[in-house]
């Protein structure tokens, strides 16, 4: 149960040129350490959601992998404005997204749903003083 | 399959080529971002309308054989660098993503 490495990243709200880099880094670690390609795909679909999710939604955050034995723990923190209605986030195709941000291909209300499947266990805590997301997948 | 001989056959413009051989085991189209993420699958080929360079984060996340922007759209040249500096193949065309698709589908990738 020893945590054996954190990667941390800070994600800036709104950057679409950096947005991805926290989630491809990790991505590239878990590959070097010879993590199964089915799970490190599994990572790297909730680790971009999350990373995305608070470029577009938040006020700036921070994404961490945990590295364990057994596991990989995907979280991140954001400093708000939160969301007022998890549930409702939860929906597939319910989005808040910006036009702008839909143009480009996102918002399709399909990044907390994916997140929660890709992962085998989700949590999720949300705030006016941000959001806090774990997502676990066992190896 | 060499990038070359694949723009050929398809009648594509290679943008970007990385340097390893083509190995395609399926396709997916799609715009929205979060949709391919879930249902593009390693070594898959992506025709998709979006050029801009957020694509080329989805495709090296997801170990994407190669992208094939379609219907003549321009892509942008950071996205250019980006899929360069990511080792990622581009190509472009001015086909629909169906006459592609189809094209796909007789060179026997399903």
């Amino acid at each position: 149960m020893d945590l054996l490495k954190r990667l941390s990243y800070h994600v800036l709200s709104n950057n679409f040129i950096k947005a991805g880099k926290g989630s491809s880094d990790i991505k590239s670690n878990l590959k070097s350490i010879g993590i199964d390609s089915d799970i490190l795909r599994k990572i790297a679909i909730v680790c971009y959601e999350a990373e995305m999710n608070i470029v577009i939604h938040s006020l700036g955050g921070n994404l961490h992998c945990d590295i364990y034995e057994e596991k990989i723990v995907i979280l991140t923190e954001d400093i708000g404005p939160g969301i007022p209605d998890i549930e409702l986030a939860m929906t597939e195709g319910f989005s808040t997204a910006p036009d702008s941000v839909r143009e480009l291909g996102f918002g399709a209300g399909m990044g907390l749903p994916n997140m929660k499947r890709y992962s085998d266990i989700f949590e999720i805590n949300s705030s006016i003083k941000g959001t806090n997301i774990k997502m676990t997948i066992l190896l | 399959m060499n990038a070359k001989d694949f723009a050929e056959k398809l009648n594509l413009d290679i943008l970007v080529k990385n340097e390893n051989e083509l190995n395609i085991e399926g396709v997916y189209i799609g715009d929205l971002l979060s949709i391919v993420m879930s249902k593009a699958k390693k070594n898959y080929t992506w025709i998709t309308i979006q050029t801009h360079m957020n694509i080329m984060a989805v495709a090296e996340l997801l170990d994407l054989s190669c992208i094939i922007v379609v219907e003549d759209m321009e892509v942008e040249e950071d996205a250019l660098i980006k899929a360069d500096e990511l080792n990622i193949t581009v190509f472009k065309t001015k086909e629909s993503a169906y006459e592609v698709a189809c094209k796909l589908c007789k060179l026997g990738i399903k």
